[in-house]
């Protein structure tokens, strides 16, 4: 076998691995980004399921919000707008071994990258991709993204954005393979967690939406939910950890979903003015292409020989 | 002469044992049809039968840019030319020796593009005189007397008649009948004709491999009961054991061979039949082909996988090299190991999607903003096709950068036969050190002197860092201050250097010095060499020199080139004639490589750049030095 020895194994069972293990430079996003509560929820996760540091894998498009492998401990992949995905999918195809996490903003997985998130979902491969979704494009300051609600001025769209917003939740609720479709608000720490280690734990494709805001260039935009929280309808499943007294004590609207209906998931996705926050939908059992085309065998120097000697006999002419 | 044969079938007093065989040294055959009717398999069976048997061979399919044009089309015609010779052939020859048409108006295409040689043969199925539609017989009879005025030998046929008596249904068999024929008449092994057919069809049904070789043996007969001629064309024997394959094959050979675990592409044409053959077999050497939503995620998930340790493979022609352009500038500012095989067609845009261009050099060297200096080889054989990838996976590995492979439409379709590869576990780098890290460990550890640096892979204990595509510090750090970038490119670019010395000056074909140097790239090499020997033997002073590193280049071109009095490059991409209308010394632009020779050498280089979508003809080489040279006489 070439490359990669995957029987490798190191014995991890007496190293605990600590929140500063998957802490790495210090960020450089505004303060109050809501990618500041994704990434402390990110590192938490990693810490409580003791992910050996050098086993994940964060891959990132462009934007604010893919700086964030350069903020983990782990490894990275900081790649181009709109690629985290395949990107992400090469890596799990040969490197099953590896937890591999993506992270994109809204440009980059429902605008540049768009064909890549619809297949991703269709490839069902084992992975947990996070969409942060602030609804404007930050790092280049202030132009409408595809999910920029109607009306907003942008540097683009000085008499405001002309369209409504595409609804990631429902489009992805819409994918052939769909198996992980979540929704998260940055401002509600204890749920996306929550969410994300559902997502982690996930058999598939685990996709994440989480609302996020950002300070500098659409400060209020999400003020109709942080300053009602029934607009905010927290879902709660019977796997899912239990609301905290103080969560249920803030939101009161709250929905039990069964999270293999995937009629009401769209339904659910559908809703204006009210915001679902939770597992929308998680369905067992999909194939995951990752699986699918897995090696079945490790391959010898041997057997590569004898499979290439098989191919130059078929076009074979002999000396004489 | 004409020679029309009898509906019956029968020649007049015909006797096939006194008939004398005329030995051939190297024949031009070709097969045009409409799309669909299996001129290719017929011709490609042909060239491999007569490949089996020890010839030299050399294909070019004619492929009509849509799957079903209209029947009966001059521009859908679809065939194949078949070159074969007791030697090596290395290109398409020039002049169609005989000729085997489906109906008259894909030969009409023929016509109009390929020299036909003046006693050329030409087997016409004759069903179109008796059409029910009196236009199609109008137009039968106009190009047959005018094929009978020009002189040619036209046999008429009546094909599908023919395979009535064997089959249900002619129209599909007319392929394997005409296979028959022309085993007969170029005295072919029927055993290893017989094999063939059924290799051809194996994934079908024994009924269709028992009826196609129905039609084989009766095409074979019917030739030697009814054509007053035959031909053999011996071969001298070899000594080495030899595989024949077109180029996509030996490029799918040499994927499968070094060790590369991961093809990710989209299908485009010329190059998707590399991914035809891998995906049957690639998985038995522990590999995968992955067909992408599209180009970019094709190079995206090659990327990837590279990333993670297992050196990749992207497959695509040109319009997909315009897209993963951006992931290119990606693997070679993070330094990730990637090949990528571009098998050329004609462009810009959509261009001449099944036909010969060797257009794609400069956009490959440069295919990406800002400065990305990557490994550029050019196959310039088949054989080359299979070696070329097992040096670019370890030119990639070991130098951290993207390497391109190009090949073309006339290398991808063409057969040739070439030794057989004798298995070498060099081939396949060693398994990536993926031990735990020292302390202190860097993913860009960059030597001074070469730029090179030592790896780190995902899953390696105290390696872990982030790769980015943005500017980065050696601890791969985003790069804030100005140095860090300036140092940075210099290291990515060192590295070019580092790999350009240990190139080795390639070789020229005839004298070392002398009146004009012919350089060329790629496949246009057989081309090139017979057209400058031809005029060798005349005693005419003219050398060739072949590149197939085109970045970084060899040392020593430039001093070759400046022992000639001209130098001329020829290549199957644009330039402008110096004589045309508007054309002066300040506009006129150049071929590809010449630009880059002209660049780099400062050398007074001469291009010969024609984008007619064939293959180079040796006799338009010739007729070009033979004006090069005159020019020479003059200025001397």
């Amino acid at each position: 076998m070439f490359g990669v020895n995957e029987t490798q194994t190191v014995d991890y069972s007496q190293e605990y691995y600590s929140l500063e293990d998957y802490q790495s430079s210090t960020p450089r996003w505004c303060s109050g980004c809501g990618d500041n509560a994704i990434l402390t929820a990110v590192q938490r996760l990693c810490r409580d399921e003791q992910i050996p540091p050098e086993k994940a894998v964060f891959v990132s498009g462009i934007g604010c919000s893919s700086r964030f492998p350069h903020y983990m401990g782990t490894y990275g992949f900081h790649s181009l707008h709109g690629r985290a995905l395949p990107i992400a999918q090469g890596v799990k195809l040969r490197r099953p071994d590896l937890k591999v996490f993506v992270n994109m903003g809204d440009g980059d997985c429902c605008s540049i990258g768009t064909a890549h998130w619809i297949h991703a979902i269709r490839y069902n491969m084992n992975m947990t991709a996070i969409v942060h979704d602030n609804e404007i494009y930050g790092m280049t300051k202030k132009q409408a993204s595809p999910t920029t609600p109607m009306g907003i001025v942008t540097n683009t769209t000085p008499k405001g954005t002309y369209m409504e917003p595409l609804n990631m939740l429902s489009a992805t609720l819409g994918i052939s393979n769909v198996s992980f479709v979540a929704n998260a608000v940055e401002w509600i720490p204890e749920v996306l967690y929550e969410v994300i280690r559902q997502a982690y734990l996930h058999q598939g494709f685990s996709f994440v939406r989480v609302v996020q805001r950002c300070p500098h260039f659409l400060p209020n935009i999400f003020d109709p939910f942080l300053r009602n929280p029934d607009a905010i309808q927290i879902l709660t499943n019977p796997g899912a950890t239990p609301m905290s007294d103080s969560l249920k004590s803030v939101y009161k609207n709250v929905v039990e979903n069964n999270p293999a209906d995937i009629n009401q998931a769209r339904e659910l996705s559908m809703q204006k003015d009210v915001m679902p926050v939770g597992i929308l939908y998680q369905a067992t059992g999909v194939p995951c292409y990752d699986e699918l085309r897995r090696a079945p065998r490790v391959v010898s120097m041997e057997m590569r020989k004898k499979a290439l000697e098989d191919q130059f006999n078929r076009f074979a002419v002999n000396a004489g | 002469m004409t020679t029309t044969v009898k509906e019956t079938g029968t020649l007049n007093g015909f006797d096939s044992t006194t008939r004398s065989i005329v030995s051939l040294t190297d024949t031009v055959v070709e097969i045009v049809s409409d799309a669909g009717e299996g001129a290719q398999k017929a011709g490609q069976s042909f060239a491999t039968i007569s490949a089996k048997m020890g010839n030299g061979i050399w294909t070019v399919e004619i492929i009509p840019a849509d799957i079903q044009p209209p029947p009966r089309n001059a521009a859908g015609a679809s065939g194949i030319r078949i070159r074969v010779g007791s030697k090596s052939v290395t290109n398409m020859g020039d002049k169609i020796d005989l000729i085997v048409a489906f109906n008259e108006q894909s030969l009409l295409g023929r016509l109009a593009q390929a020299n036909f040689d003046p006693n050329c043969r030409i087997i016409l199925e004759n069903k179109w005189r008796t059409h029910p539609d009196p236009s199609i017989v109008e137009d039968y009879t106009k190009v047959y007397d005018q094929l009978v005025e020009e002189g040619y030998n036209v046999y008429e046929i009546p094909l599908e008649e023919l395979c009535a008596e064997h089959v249900s249904n002619p129209k599909l068999g007319k392929n394997m009948y005409v296979l028959g024929m022309l085993c007969y008449l170029y005295s072919r092994d029927l055993g290893l004709a017989e094999k063939q057919v059924a290799e051809a069809f194996r994934h079908k049904s024994q009924k269709i491999i028992d009826n196609n070789l129905i039609l084989l043996n009766a095409g074979y007969t019917w030739a030697q009961g009814n054509l007053d001629f035959r031909y053999d064309i011996p071969a001298l024997d070899s000594d080495v054991d030899r595989i024949v394959t077109n180029g996509n094959q030996a490029l799918a050979l040499g994927i499968m061979a070094s060790g590369m675990e991961m093809c990710a592409m989209y299908p485009i044409t010329p190059a998707t039949s590399v991914s035809h053959f891998l995906a049957e077999v690639f998985e038995n050497v522990g590999g995968m082909v992955h067909q992408s939503e599209d180009e970019i995620a094709a190079c995206a998930v090659a990327i990837g996988s590279s990333y993670a340790g297992k050196c990749a493979v992207t497959v695509t022609s040109g319009p997909g090299m315009s897209l993963k352009t951006e992931l290119l500038g990606l693997a070679t500012m993070a330094e990730i190991p990637l090949v990528l095989v571009n098998v050329q067609r004609g462009g810009p845009s959509t261009g001449l999607p099944t036909k010969v261009e060797q257009g794609d050099l400069l956009a490959t060297i440069f295919s990406t903003h800002g400065d990305a200096p990557k490994v550029v080889m050019a196959a310039a054989t088949i054989e080359d096709c299979f070696y070329s990838i097992l040096t670019a996976r370890k030119l990639a590995e070991t130098f951290r950068m993207p390497v391109m492979v190009l090949s073309d439409a006339n290398l991808a379709t063409g057969q040739q036969p070439y030794p057989r590869p004798v298995f070498s576990q060099d081939w396949v780098a060693p398994p990536i050190d993926q031990r735990p890290l020292a302390e202190g460990s860097i993913p860009y550890d960059w030597d001074p002197r070469t730029g090179l640096s030592k790896r780190i892979i995902p899953g390696q204990k105290g390696g872990t860092f982030t790769v980015t595509g943005l500017a980065h510090t050696p601890d791969g750090k985003v790069a804030y201050g100005p140095m860090e970038n300036q140092k940075s490119m210099e290291y990515r670019s060192r590295k070019l250097a580092a790999l350009q010395q240990s190139l080795k000056t390639p070789e020229v074909t005839g004298d070392e010095e002398g009146d004009l140097l012919v350089l060329g790239w790629g496949s246009t090499k057989g081309a090139i060499d017979e057209a400058v020997a031809r005029l060798r033997k005349e005693g005419l002073s003219v050398s060739s020199l072949h590149l197939r590193f085109l970045q970084p280049m060899a040392s020593g071109i430039g001093d070759i080139m400046k022992r000639f009095k001209r130098v001329i490059s020829v290549e199957l991409n644009y330039a402008d004639e110096p004589d045309g209308d508007i054309i002066t010394e300040e506009n006129r632009r150049y071929s590809n490589l010449a630009l880059l020779l002209r660049a780099r050498y400062l050398v007074d280089v001469q291009t010969f750049g024609t984008v007619f979508g064939q293959p180079l003809r040796p006799r338009v080489v010739e007729e070009r030095i033979r004006q090069e040279l005159a020019k020479i006489n003059v200025t001397a």
